[in-house]
This record gives C-alpha cells, structure tokens and sequence, in this order.
C-alpha cells in the first residue's frame, strides 16, 4: 500500500533587513533617479522592536492567529503587541546582525566580507544555530575599505555605517553582478534559516531528508544559464541533509503549492521517504512599495526577508501531520481562460466537484494572503479580501449560499492578509502553520490552500497561472476515506 | 498604474489623439478605480510614471458601470466580469471613478 503523504512539520523565519531596503529593485532604481530617496528611506524605517512587535509579523511566526489580527483595529503599525516574543511555535525573527551572519556563514566562494563588530554581533545573534558557525569571520574596517575599493560590488549597510562589502564574481557576467549575488545570498541563508528551524522540531536528523525542493524565486546560474541553476542543495549542505539531492520548481508566486504537490507525490510513489520544500526571502522585493508608503507617511514595511520550509512525509511519521489530498489537487489548464470565473472553476470548484464536496466543505481558505497594509497605499488595494469576495461570489453563482451569507462566508473561510509582499511566500503556504497547529488541536478539519502566478511577468506568455491544494485532519481523511 | 500602461495610454494620446479615445478600467476595488481614473485624467498623482504632470482628460469609465455593461454581449459579460460584479463594492467604485471623470 502507497504512503498517505503529509505536511509534517511547518517552519517560517523573518530576518529583519533594512539596511538592504537600498538594494531591493525598486529602492535602487529610484534611488538612481533621486538620491534624495535614500535618507528618506533610512528615516522611514522601523527599529527591530517595533518589527518584531508588528502584529502581521507575530502571525507570521505563529503568536497570535489570524483571527486575533481581524480584531486589531488598523493601523497595525501603530497598534502593537506589547512584550512580543521574537520565538513563535511555527517561526521566529532575527536581527540584521544574524542575517549577514547566516549570509557570511552560507558565503563558499569569499564573495562577502563584514567587520568584526558586525561578526561579533551577529555570533552573539545566532548563539542557537548550530552549523558553521566559525565561518562567521571580521575583517578590520581599514581591510574592509580596500576590499571596497579595490573590488567591484555593493557596500553592506550596518547601523549607519559600511560594515561589510559583497564583490562581483565575474566583470563580464551580468548573472554574477553583485547585486544578483546578493540576491542569491540572501535567498539561500533565509532558506536555510528555515530548514534548521524546521530540523529543530522535527524528531528527525538532517541525514533523514532524502529530497529537497526550493521555491524561491532567485535565478542562480551564470551567463549561459541565466537562472537555470539551483538552490535546493546549497541550502541542504549547510545544514548537514548530506543524504539529500535536490532541485528548483520555479513557478512565480504558485512555486511553493507545485512544489508541496510535487513533494505529495514523491512520497506516495514512495520516491523518497522525506521531502523538504523549502523558499529563501526575496531581497529584490525589499522596499519594493516604499514610494507610496513614503508619500502617505506610511513606514516602509517591506523591510524583513521571508523564509519557509515544509517537511513531507508518510502520515504519522513524524507526529501527528496533516494529510494531503492529492486527489483533490487543483490547476488552472492552459485552455482554462483566464476570466476570474475561469480561474477560480478550475482551481477551486473542479477539484470539489470531483469529489463530491461542496465549497462550504472547506473549513478555511488560504489565498494570496499579502499584508493590506503594505499593499493599499500603491492601490493595489487589500489583496486577500478581494480575493474572499470572489470565492463567496462563486459559492453565490453554484447556489451554496445566498446573496446575503457572502459576508459570514468571507469572515468564516477567510482571514486577513499577514504575510510580507515576498512572491512566492504570499501564496498561501504562510496558512499551512497555522493549520496545523488547528489540525492538532482538533478545532480544523478541512484547508484549501490557492496559489496564483502572473507568468506573464517575463513576457514569454500573457497566460496566467494557479494551483491549489487540500490538506485534513487525519482523523477526517480516515472518517471518510 | 504601473509604468508600462503610463506608457502606452502616453504614446496613443500622441500618436491618435485623444478624440474618440475612451478609458476602460477594470480594477476590483475603490481605490485603486479612483487612482487609475486620477491617473488619465489628472495625471499621475505618484510622480513616478510617463503622466505625471500630463492632465490627459481622458473619458473614463468602469466595466462594472450600467452605461458599458448594457453595451456589451450578455453571456460575455457574465463570463469576464459576472464575478466581479457579485463580490467587488460596485457603487463605491463607480463613485471613485466619476469623480475624477466628471
């Protein structure tokens, strides 16, 4: 008999970053532009207590749940948890220092260098990681300034001064430029973040996970490959997953929901025992909205790298999981039409219907699930919300409930927006913690998790693109399996 | 509005004229209707893309408005904009965008 696959254990991090809001796509052009940007920037960032204090930024990590954030009125910047703990059930925060440490510690080519305040600081940072931890070496400031000067890359920004410095790998290489390498950097050492973390709760040993499949969105590669490479097994060798191969689903903001579908599947063919999907923070994001934050006096929040991981496996392996439903799995077919109607047929109700559920069968849905209040002041308007809207909308259309119960339907089967505006870590998955812990206690049978992706972003298509998927409370799958 | 679109309504203006030119939005809520409508109308009220500064005075409207939906097919309508119809806050958005039409 196949394996039942599972999500075992959920792992998040926020590394708070910024001083690389500069260097995030967005910052950089502009800055270009004006360079009256950049203090402005610097002045409209927020201390560490305060992100770690963030409301958004504690569900994120698992301190409060969803529904406690509905009921904190707006704005939640100003409204913020006293005595907030950086360490949550499902995730955790840590400090610029731990970042450029995990960065430095993940750095096997010596692309990157920092200074010994900066190395000590962040060795203090990171007194509970476990691995590599004496790669995490200074250099004195005036070695730093002729690294600097004698080198081309980007100056790394520390508390007001230059405490570090990133070169470029190849002159003629737009793919090794320091600013992809520091995307790359940065990705890989929240992802590896992640997957420590997620090791930590889990019973089982780095050696154990025999699959690794990243989701981030970097492209790592050089010039005849421009993002053809991967991050998968980068990341697995620095925590010690030596039994581990890997590779790299890249699917825009839908990555991480092909990839769990795929790690599903691996499982029940019994390809591997332990799969790992895993997703490093986007820098290129970083301050991505921030003029719009700086014209309506709003922080600039898009300041922390997000990172996720998910352990896969058989049902029960590992502690009590969730199962996942790879028969109700959901896609948007290229010859869906991508009408919202269309999207929403395919990718919700198509699934069900398959199976003879119904949309009020889904105790909770987990779509984009992008903070408003990074996103409203662009007018982009509050992602999450208008996305609820229109699954009640089509609840309404299939006659499961009335005009009047799209507002029960939304506050029932919905929540907020918490998760930074990172791509792929939007896409649903920042749910899968809270699930689990509700599936764990008993107060949650049944999830949908809904991943969009705008391929059209490259150009190679003005197709869109989406997959979902269902994940149960054991009890619930054997009830009725 | 992003760049892009800044962009390409800029370059129809100059290079057709804006007689006859029509601006159909389609955002699904409020604010964003209204910034869209401010931007072909006033101009960019961001500074950052090709209208800023550029006070098109585009007619604009939104697909959900009764004078575009009865000018369309039916099944169609129902088909692309059916769903937004049900869940998006109609007369808001209608209200945001004749504002700035008007």
């Amino acid at each position: 008999m196949s394996p039942t696959p599972a999500i075992l254990h959920a792992s998040y991090a926020l590394a708070h970053a910024p001083d690389l809001v500069r260097h995030g796509s967005k910052p950089v052009r502009e800055i270009a532009r004006d360079p009256s940007f950049l203090p402005r920037i610097a002045g409209s960032l927020r201390p560490w207590d305060e992100v770690v204090a963030y409301p958004p930024n504690q569900v994120f990590i698992g301190n409060l749940a969803p529904e406690d954030l509905a009921s904190i009125p707006r704005p939640w910047y100003e409204n913020r948890i006293d005595s907030a703990a950086t360490d949550g059930p499902f995730g955790r925060m840590v400090t610029q220092a731990a970042l450029y440490g995990l960065m430095k510690l993940c750095d096997d080519f010596d692309l990157m260098a920092i200074d010994g305040d900066l190395a000590e600081q962040a060795g203090a940072d990171l007194v509970d990681f476990d691995h590599r931890m004496d790669r995490i070496t200074g250099v004195d400031p005036a070695e730093l300034r002729t690294v600097a000067e004698e080198s081309d890359g980007l100056d790394l920004h520390h508390e007001g001064r230059r405490a570090g410095f990133i070169r470029t790998a190849h002159d003629q290489d737009e793919a090794l430029a320091a600013s992809v390498l520091l995307e790359n950097l940065a990705g890989k050492a929240t992802a590896v973040l992640a997957l420590s973390d997620l090791l930590r709760r889990s019973r089982l040993g780095a050696g154990e996970i025999d699959y690794l499949l990243n989701c981030g969105e970097e492209a790592v590669g050089d010039r005849y490959q421009r993002g053809g490479g991967s991050l998968s097994k980068a990341v697995g060798e620095v925590v010690g997953c030596v039994n581990a191969t890997g590779s790299d689903v890249k699917a825009f903001c839908s990555a991480p929901v092909h990839a769990l579908i795929a790690a599903g599947a691996m499982v029940a063919a019994g390809v591997y025992r332990y799969v790992v999907v895993l997703g490093g923070g986007s820098q290129a994001k970083l301050g991505m909205k921030f003029g719009a934050h700086l014209r309506n006096g709003v922080p600039v929040m898009e300041d922390c790298l997000a990172s996720m991981a998910f352990l896969v496996g058989p049902a029960g392996a590992d502690g009590d999981g969730m199962e996942l439903r790879l028969d109700l799995a959901g896609k948007h077919p290229i010859g869906a039409g991508s009408s919202p109607k269309a999207v929403y047929e395919s990718l919700v109700v198509e699934p069900l219907v398959r199976a003879g559920l119904s949309m009020t069968d889904i105790d909770k849905y987990a779509v984009e699930m992008h903070n408003p209040e990074i996103t409203e002041p662009g007018g982009s308007g509050d992602v999450p919300r208008m996305n609820y809207r229109t699954l009640a909308a089509m609840a309404v259309l299939r006659r499961e409930i009335g005009r009047g119960d799209m507002d029960p339907f939304v506050a029932e089967r919905g929540m907020p927006g918490f998760a930074p505006t990172q791509g792929h870590i939007p896409a649903g998955v920042p749910y899968l913690g809270h699930a689990l812990e509700a599936m764990r206690r008993g107060s949650l049978d049944r999830a949908m998790i809904v991943a969009k992706g705008s391929l059209f972003l490259g150009r190679m298509t003005q197709l869109v693109d989406g997959v979902s998927l269902v994940v149960e409370r054991p009890e619930v799958t054997r009830r009725h399996g | 509005m992003d760049l892009e679109d800044q962009a390409n309504v800029n370059r129809l203006a100059e290079t057709s004229g804006t007689d006859g030119m029509v601006v159909l939005l389609g955002q699904p809520d409020a604010n964003s209707a209204g910034l869209f409508a401010e931007t072909v109308t006033r101009g960019d009220p961001t500074w950052a893309g090709p209208l800023a500064g550029v006070p098109l005075g585009l007619p604009v409207y939104h697909v959900l408005e009764p004078e575009i939906k009865e000018q369309m097919d039916g099944d169609l309508y129902d088909e692309h904009v059916g769903l937004m119809e049900l869940s998006a806050d109609v007369d808001e958005i209608i209200e945001w965008v004749a504002v700035y039409r008007d």
